[in-house]
């Protein structure tokens, strides 16, 4: 357990030193300031023909957020694992007294903590945003909101750390990360939806972009939503941890 | 105290290291020599607890490396060969986090300590990154001695350090060395003659001698060679030589020096002083001549020819000693 935090300490720390982080973070402001700017830039237009419009929480929980998430997660994620491996400081870690379910979850907490980070900073737009619309902006969606992109990003570096251990080369690993989300985002049953079968369910249930869009984003909080993603969480760790163990025999 | 026994490791159809079996006790220092490939590595991977064997048993200050490998990984200090290091931390903050992952108490104290002992202190601050290849040496030594461990594992220590430093790590590996057990490779033989209490000479996986360097040097050989110079160009000698009882073969080796072979263990320079002063030639020099250590080992690990289990990836290691 302590040793779970000191890795993730460190790990989160490492951020502040990695020009990728930067660049993600710098995409994240940009991308999402501009949303903004936007939707300020409309609502005035509107206001001007005398009409009103109020821009809404989705400035910073809607499409724009989830595309972000799904190409930062690869970026932030693939070094984790196979930079140790291809400099060799894996052979530290494997040589110092920590369990390889602390390496692991240890390593998924502090990329976590540097996502979480990211996300707080930008709710400082719907706090600017809720002083120029009365009566305000719906406070609940908003919480949803982000209650579902914390779940999502847990369960994406989840992903991301397991893909990490799996190869030594940082840039296979950014681009079979981002494979492997963008089919879990893309997969739908070929039925349509009301095909009740019960493979087109599961491919239904599998979404993980819908998991979001379609209740967290509305403002709705589900538990089996919340269970989704919790368990694509625990899982992408656990194979993690069979991944680094499957490095020692080898 | 390490204990090994039938240690076994395979890389695919690959064996890297055969059945190998040794022991190396509380204050003692046991050398690990052997050509590029022989399986020094591996061997001190399987025991630091990054790997498991593919067969046999290895235990580390009494604790099996397989299943108490935890524990094992407590009790050992250990210095990878290529000296992996967090190239973006500075240096204290990565034996900070390296103590940390061990449960030190007082880890910053601690990490002062070895700085010390390693000369490192006022590079502290500096990033890992930029510091020489000897200085991430000594870093890597400090990590290895961060938790005063047990045991001692040392993939070639003194490699990329100046004299000064070489001499420095020696001495703290030697004091180390009187109350733990302490493993280093190295293929240095100077070095293996210097420091280890035990040599343990290994070729292709497999243990080719086991044993003190000074004996090592002294029985191996199988005749003890001495060399005879008289002034003049000592016409005759040979004959002369060759009469003395015992002697073996006789050579000469340029005008007025010979070589003599005599069995080990019977000293007959006296007997051969005598009769080549009787005989009235002016003795400059009568000395034996040791097979040094790198002679040994040339000799033991010279290729032989392919055992029936290995395969040929085994063939493209080059079998002499570079360093």
């Amino acid at each position: 357990m302590r040793n779970m935090w000191t890795i993730a300490r460190r790990e989160y720390k490492l951020f502040f030193t990695n020009p990728i982080a930067y660049v993600v973070a710098f995409f994240f402001m940009i991308i999402l300031g501009y949303m903004f700017f936007n939707a300020l830039a409309q609502a005035n237009i509107y206001a001007m023909y005398g009409q009103s419009y109020a821009p809404g929480p989705d400035i910073v929980t809607g499409p724009w957020m989830v595309i972000l998430m799904v190409f930062a997660m690869p970026a932030i994620t693939m070094r984790s694992i196979a930079e140790e491996v291809h400099t060799g400081t894996m052979e530290l870690m494997l040589t110092a007294p920590v369990k390889d379910w602390e390496l692991i979850v240890g390593k998924w907490l502090g990329t976590f903590m540097f996502m979480l980070s990211l996300l707080a900073i930008t709710w400082v737009f719907p706090i600017i945003l809720n002083r120029f619309v009365t009566p305000g902006i719906d406070q609940g969606v908003l919480l949803s909101g982000y209650v579902g992109l914390v779940l999502m990003a847990a369960s994406l570096v989840a992903i991301g750390i397991f893909i990490s251990s799996l190869f030594n080369n940082q840039v296979v690993v950014f681009f079979v990360s981002l494979a492997v989300v963008l089919i879990l985002w893309f997969v739908i049953s070929p039925m349509s939806n009301t095909s009740s079968s019960m493979g087109s369910q599961i491919m239904n249930y599998l979404n993980l972009i819908n998991h979001y869009s379609l209740n967290f984003y509305q403002g709705t909080i589900d538990l089996s939503d919340a269970v989704y993603f919790l368990s694509i969480t625990a899982f992408s760790l656990f194979l993690g941890t069979v991944s680094i163990e499957v490095r020692r025999w080898r | 105290m390490i204990e090994v026994e039938g240690l076994t490791k395979d890389y695919g159809p690959r064996r890297a290291i055969n059945n190998l079996t040794f022991q190396a006790n509380d204050g003692e220092i046991l050398g690990f020599l052997g050509p590029n490939g022989a399986g020094k590595t591996t061997t001190m991977r399987i025991l630091s607890g990054f790997m498991p064997p593919t067969f046999g048993r290895a235990r580390v200050a009494g604790f099996d490396v397989v299943e108490k490998s935890l524990e094992v990984r407590k009790r050992v200090g250990y210095l990878p060969e290529t000296v992996p290091l967090y190239r973006d931390m500075t240096v204290f903050d990565y034996l900070k986090y390296m103590a940390d992952l061990r449960h030190i108490k007082d880890a910053e104290d601690r990490v002062d300590d070895v700085l010390g002992i390693v000369h490192m202190t006022e590079r502290a601050d500096g990033y890992i990154g930029n510091l020489s290849k000897g200085m991430r040496q000594r870093i890597g030594l400090a990590q290895a001695l961060l938790h005063e461990p047990e045991v001692l594992i040392l993939d070639e220590p003194t490699i990329g350090l100046d004299p000064a430093q070489i001499k420095e790590v020696r001495n703290l590996i030697s004091e180390i060395g009187k109350e733990r057990s302490v493993l280093l490779s190295t293929h240095i033989l100077s070095e293996a003659q210097q420091i280890c209490d035990r040599v343990l000479i290994i070729n292709k996986g497999k243990i080719v001698a086991e044993d003190t360097p000074e004996r090592l040097q002294a029985g191996l050989t199988g005749v003890q060679r001495i060399a005879l110079r008289v002034s003049g160009d000592g016409d005759g000698l040979e004959k002369l030589v060759g009469e003395v009882s015992g002697v073996g073969e006789v050579s000469k080796i340029e005008e007025g020096v010979v070589e003599i072979d005599c069995p080990p263990g019977k000293d007959l320079r006296p007997t051969i002083a005598r009769k080549v002063i009787d005989a009235g030639y002016d003795l400059l020099e009568l000395k034996n001549i040791d097979l040094s250590l790198e002679d040994i080992f040339l000799e033991l690990t010279r290729d032989e020819p392919e055992l029936p289990q290995m395969d040929d990836s085994s063939a493209d290691q080059p079998a002499s000693f570079q360093d």
